[in-house]
C-alpha cells in the first residue's frame, strides 16, 4: 500500500512538471503500416541505434585520443593495448561506423523501391540524403584520425581529388588540409570536423528528419495502398508502442550481436604509423563505401579529349549525385503520376553499379 | 644529319676568332685628325667586309662540318669491321662529349680525301696496338685539366693504378693478351659506369671479369683457375647483387680493386673483408686465431668462409657434420667444445626467437594488437646478429652475453604472445556469453510481443 502510494506521488510529481500523459497518449496513437515490406522500416531505426553507439564509443575514445601527428597513432595503440576494453570500444566504433553507412544505404534504397519519397515526403528524402552525406563525411574524417599509413595516403588521394575541381578546388583542398599538403593541421581539422562540426549538424538534421517522419507519417508502398483501396479497406496498422518498438529493439539487439562478433573476431587493425616522407604503399585504397567512385576514376583515362579524366569523372559524379538528390522531383510526371519504372530502373542501375564497382575496386 | 651530331664544337670558333680579329682592326686606327674621313671610309669598308665574311662563314658551316667528319662519312659507307665502330659510336660517352675518331686514331677528319685524311704525316695512328691502348687513354684521362671540364669529381689516377696492377704490368712487359682499358670498358661504345648497359656497371662487372677469367684457353697461359665466377655466383655477395639488386654488394673489384687489380695477399685478406665487415675484422684481430693463422700463412676470413663462394653463415659452420671448426679442432678438444657451445647458444636464441615469432604472428592474424612485441622481437634479432658477430672473437663469453640478452627478450615476447592468445580466448568466451544474453533477451522480447499481441486479439496461451 505504502509502495503504491509512493509510486503515485512520484508519478504525480513528474506528471505535473512534464505532462507525461500527453506524451503517452501521443505515442499510444502512433501506428506503423503492417504489410509484406514492413521489415524495411527497421533500417532507419538501426541506423539511429548505430549512430548512438558511435556517439557513446566516440566519447569514450576521446578520453585517450590525442589529435597530433606525433601522438595520434600512439594514443590509439595505447587504447588498443593498455586501456581496459579499449580494443572493444575502438573496434565497435570502427565497425559500427561501417555498419551505420551500410544500414543508411539499405534504408535509402528501401525508400526508393518502396516509393517512400513521394509527395509530401520530399523534404524527408532530402534530409535523409544529407544525413547520408554527413555519414560519409564522418567516415572520411574519422579514417585519418589513427594516423596510419593507409589512412594518411587515402586522405592524400581524397583531398587531391578535391583539388582537381576547377576554380574552387585549390581553395577547397587547402581548407581541408589546413595547408598545401596533408599534415598535422589536417589531422587537427579532421578531428574538429569529426567530433564537433559533423555531430552537431548530424544531430540537427536527424531531429529534422525524425520530425518530418512524424509529421508526414510512415509511407506505404503504392501497390499496398492500391490493394487495400480496391478492397475498400484500411491498411492494417501496428501500434508503434510497444509492438513496433519492441520489434525494433530486437533489431537493435541483433545489430549489437553482429557488432560484438565483428569486434571480437575481427578487431579493427591499427596498421603502421604514417610516414609523410615515405612513398605511398602499393594497393592503397579508401574505405569500401568510396571504392566504387575511386575505381571508376581509376578506369577513366588521364585525358578524355581536351578534358582531364579525373575532372570529368568528378563532374559526372556531381551531376549524378544532384540527379539522385532531386529524385522526388523527377519521379512524378506533370500530371502527378509516378514514374515507377524509371525510378526502379535508376535504383537498380545505381545499386548494380555500386556493388559491382565496389567489388572490382576491392579485388583489383 | 649525323654529321651535325658529330661536329666537334671546339674547332669552329677558330675561324670566327680570325674574323673578330679583323673586326678589331679599326679600333687600332685613330679616326681623329686630318685623316678622319679616310679612316671612316676604311672603317666602313672593313665593317662591310667583316659582315660579308661572317655571313658567308655561317652559310658555309654545313660544308665545313661535313669535311671535319670525313671518318664517319667514309666508314659509314664501308662494311663489316670497318663500319662497326661508326655504327655504335653514337652511344659512346666520348662522342656525346664532342670527341671523335681522330682524337684517338689521329689523322685529319676535315679532309675528304682518305689518303690525305689518314696520312701518317698528319698523325694518323690507325688501329691502336693493344699494348698502346692504356697510354692512349691516359693521354686524356690522366689530364686533370681536361677531364675536370667534363666531370669535376672524376679521378685521374686510373693509369697510375693500372700500372701497379697485374694487368698493367703484363701489358708493360709486352703481353698483348693482358687486359687493357677496352677489355673492361668496351671500345667505340664506351658508356659511363653508372649506365646499366656499361660492362663495368656493378651489375655487369662480374660477367665482364669472367669474360677472360672464366675462359680456360685465355687463363691457361697464366696458370690461373677459371672457377672464380662460378663460385662467386654461389655466394651471398652474388645473391645480394644479382637477386636483390643491391649495387653496393661486393663484386670482383670490391676486393681486388679495379684499375689497380691485384690479387689480395694472404696477409691482407682480413683487411680486404674488413673494408665492409669492419666489426668482424676488429674481433678477428683480437681473437686467438689471428696469430695462429698468420704464423701458418693462412688468410684469415677465407679459411672458414672461402673466398669467392662465400656462403650464408650458420651455426652449422661451428658444430655438426659440416662444421668448419672440425677441420682443425677435435670435438673433444677445448676449441671443439667452445665451438659446440657457441653453436648451441646461437641456435637456442634462433629457436627461441622463431618460437616467439610464430606465436606473435598467430596472435596478429587473429586481429590481436602485438606490434609492440613484434618491435621488441627486432631487438632480439639484433642480439642474434651481435652473437653471430661475436663468434669471430672465438670466445664463448663474448657470444653468451648477447645470446642471454636475446633470450630474455624472446621470453618476454613469447609471454606477450601467450597473453594475446589468452586475451583472444577471453574475448571469444565473452562474445559467446554476450551472444547468449542477446539471444535470450531477443527470445524474451519475442515471447513478450507474441503474448501481448495474442492477448490483444483475445487468444489465450492454451488456444
Amino acid at each position: 500500500m505504502l509502495a503504491g502510494k509512493t509510486k503515485n506521488r512520484i508519478h504525480s510529481w513528474f506528471e505535473e512538471r512534464l505532462g507525461l500523459s500527453s506524451v503517452r497518449e501521443f505515442i499510444g496513437h502512433k501506428t506503423v503500416p503492417l504489410h509484406s515490406a514492413t521489415l524495411w522500416y527497421y533500417f532507419g531505426g538501426i541506423t539511429l541505434f548505430l549512430f548512438v553507439i558511435q556517439v557513446l564509443t566516440g566519447v569514450l575514445l576521446l578520453l585517450y585520443y590525442r589529435p597530433t601527428p606525433s601522438e595520434a597513432y600512439e594514443s590509439v595503440q595505447f587504447i588498443m593495448t593498455r586501456v581496459q576494453f579499449g580494443w572493444l570500444v575502438r573496434s565497435i566504433h570502427s565497425w559500427s561506423a561501417n555498419l551505420m553507412i551500410l544500414s543508411a544505404v539499405i534504408h535509402m534504397f528501401s525508400v526508393v523501391f518502396l516509393r517512400a519519397y513521394r509527395r509530401p515526403r520530399e523534404l524527408t528524402w532530402l534530409s535523409g540524403i544529407l544525413l547520408l552525406g554527413l555519414a560519409l563525411g564522418f567516415g572520411f574524417s574519422g579514417y585519418l584520425l589513427p594516423w596510419n599509413t593507409v589512412s594518411y595516403f587515402a586522405t592524400k588521394v581524397g583531398t587531391d581529388m578535391a583539388a582537381s575541381i576547377p576554380f574552387i578546388g585549390h581553395h577547397l583542398a587547402r581548407f581541408l588540409r589546413g595547408g598545401e599538403d596533408v599534415g598535422g593541421a589536417t589531422l587537427t581539422r579532421f578531428f574538429g570536423f569529426h567530433v564537433a562540426v559533423l555531430p552537431g549538424l548530424a544531430t540537427l538534421l536527424m531531429l529534422l528528419h525524425l520530425a518530418l517522419v512524424q509529421k508526414c507519417g510512415i509511407s506505404s508502398p503504392p501497390w499496398v495502398e492500391n490493394e487495400y483501396r480496391r478492397k475498400n479497406a484500411r491498411i492494417p496498422q501496428m501500434p508503434f508502442f510497444p509492438n513496433f518498438f519492441l520489434r525494433e529493439l530486437m533489431a537493435w539487439y541483433a545489430a549489437l550481436g553482429v557488432l560484438g562478433c565483428l569486434a571480437a573476431l575481427f578487431p579493427w587493425e591499427l596498421g603502421e604509423k604514417a610516414d609523410p616522407f615515405a612513398s605511398a604503399p602499393a594497393g592503397i585504397r579508401p574505405e569500401w563505401y568510396f571504392l566504387a567512385p575511386f575505381y571508376t576514376l581509376k578506369l577513366i583515362p588521364s585525358h578524355v579529349g581536351f578534358i582531364e579524366g579525373e575532372l570529368l569523372g568528378l563532374v559526372a559524379f556531381a551531376v549524378l549525385a544532384l540527379v539522385w538528390v532531386a529524385l522526388p522531383f523527377w519521379a512524378t510526371d506533370y500530371e502527378g503520376l509516378d514514374r515507377a519504372r524509371l525510378v526502379t530502373g535508376a535504383g537498380v542501375l545505381l545499386l548494380a553499379y555500386l556493388v559491382t564497382f565496389s567489388i572490382l575496386g576491392y579485388w583489383r | 644529319m649525323s654529321l651535325r651530331v658529330n661536329r666537334p664544337m671546339r674547332t669552329l670558333p677558330n675561324r670566327q676568332l680570325w674574323i673578330i680579329g679583323t673586326k678589331s682592326l679599326p679600333t687600332r686606327v685613330s679616326p681623329v685628325g686630318r685623316h678622319g674621313r679616310r679612316v671612316t671610309s676604311i672603317f666602313h669598308a672593313t665593317f662591310f667586309l667583316s659582315s660579308l665574311v661572317l655571313i658567308s662563314t655561317s652559310l658555309l658551316e654545313p660544308m665545313v662540318t661535313e669535311a671535319e667528319d670525313s671518318c664517319i662519312t667514309c666508314h659509314s659507307a664501308l662494311e663489316g669491321n670497318l663500319q662497326t665502330p661508326v655504327k655504335v659510336f653514337s652511344t659512346d660517352v666520348h662522342q656525346q662529349r664532342g670527341f671523335s675518331c681522330a682524337d684517338c686514331h689521329g689523322g685529319n677528319r676535315n679532309l675528304d680525301d682518305p689518303e690525305s685524311a689518314m696520312s701518317r704525316s698528319r698523325g694518323f695512328l690507325g688501329k691502336i696496338a693493344r699494348t698502346a691502348v692504356p697510354k692512349l687513354c691516359a693521354r686524356c684521362h690522366s689530364d686533370a685539366n681536361l677531364i675536370h671540364k667534363f666531370k669535376p669529381q672524376q679521378r685521374v689516377d686510373q693509369f697510375a693504378l693500372y700500372q701497379t696492377s697485374i694487368h698493367g704490368k703484363r701489358i708493360a712487359a709486352g703481353d698483348a693478351a693482358a687486359a687493357n682499358c677496352v677489355d673492361c670498358h668496351s671500345v667505340h661504345d664506351i658508356r659511363e659506369v653508372r649506365d646499366p648497359l656499361s660492362p663495368v656497371h656493378p651489375l655487369r662487372l662480374p660477367e665482364t671479369c669472367a669474360h677472360c677469367h672464366a675462359d680456360p684457353a685465355h687463363m691457361a697461359k697464366y696458370k690461373l683457375e677459371t672457377n672464380q665466377f662460378a663460385e662467386y655466383r654461389r655466394s651471398v655477395h652474388w645473391e645480394a647483387l644479382a637477386q636483390r639488386g643491391d649495387l653496393s654488394a661486393p663484386s670482383c673489384a670490391s676486393c681486388h680493386g679495379n684499375h689497380g687489380a691485384t690479387p689480395p695477399q694472404v696477409s691482407s685478406v682480413a683487411a680486404v673483408c674488413g673494408t665492409c665487415h669492419t666489426l668482424f675484422e676488429e674481433l678477428y684481430n683480437r681473437s686467438p686465431h689471428q696469430p695462429v693463422f698468420a704464423s701458418m700463412g693462412l688468410g684469415g676470413c677465407v679459411v672458414c668462409h672461402s673466398n669467392h663462394a662465400v656462403k650464408k653463415p650458420s651455426a652449422d659452420m661451428l658444430a655438426g657434420a659440416n662444421a668448419v671448426c672440425a677441420q682443425c679442432h677435435e670435438s673433444t678438444s677445448t676449441g671443439g667444445a667452445a665451438a659446440t657451445e657457441m653453436a648451441r647458444l646461437i641456435s637456442s636464441l634462433d629457436v627461441a626467437l622463431a618460437r616467439s615469432d610464430e606465436i606473435l604472428h598467430r596472435a596478429q592474424h587473429s586481429g590481436m594488437e602485438v606490434s609492440e612485441a613484434l618491435l621488441r622481437q627486432q631487438e632480439g634479432r639484433e642480439d642474434l646478429v651481435k652473437a653471430r658477430v661475436a663468434v669471430h672473437n672465438f670466445r664463448v663469453g663474448q657470444v653468451s652475453k648477447p645470446v642471454n640478452d636475446g633470450l630474455a627478450i624472446s621470453s618476454e615476447t613469447y609471454g606477450a604472445g601467450e597473453s594475446a592468445l589468452k586475451e583472444r580466448k577471453f574475448r571469444r568466451v565473452g562474445l559467446a556469453f554476450s551472444l547468449l544474453t542477446i539471444v535470450v533477451t531477443m527470445s524474451g522480447l519475442w515471447l513478450a510481443i507474441r503474448s501481448m499481441e495474442n492477448k490483444s486479439r483475445g487468444i489465450s496461451p492454451g488456444d
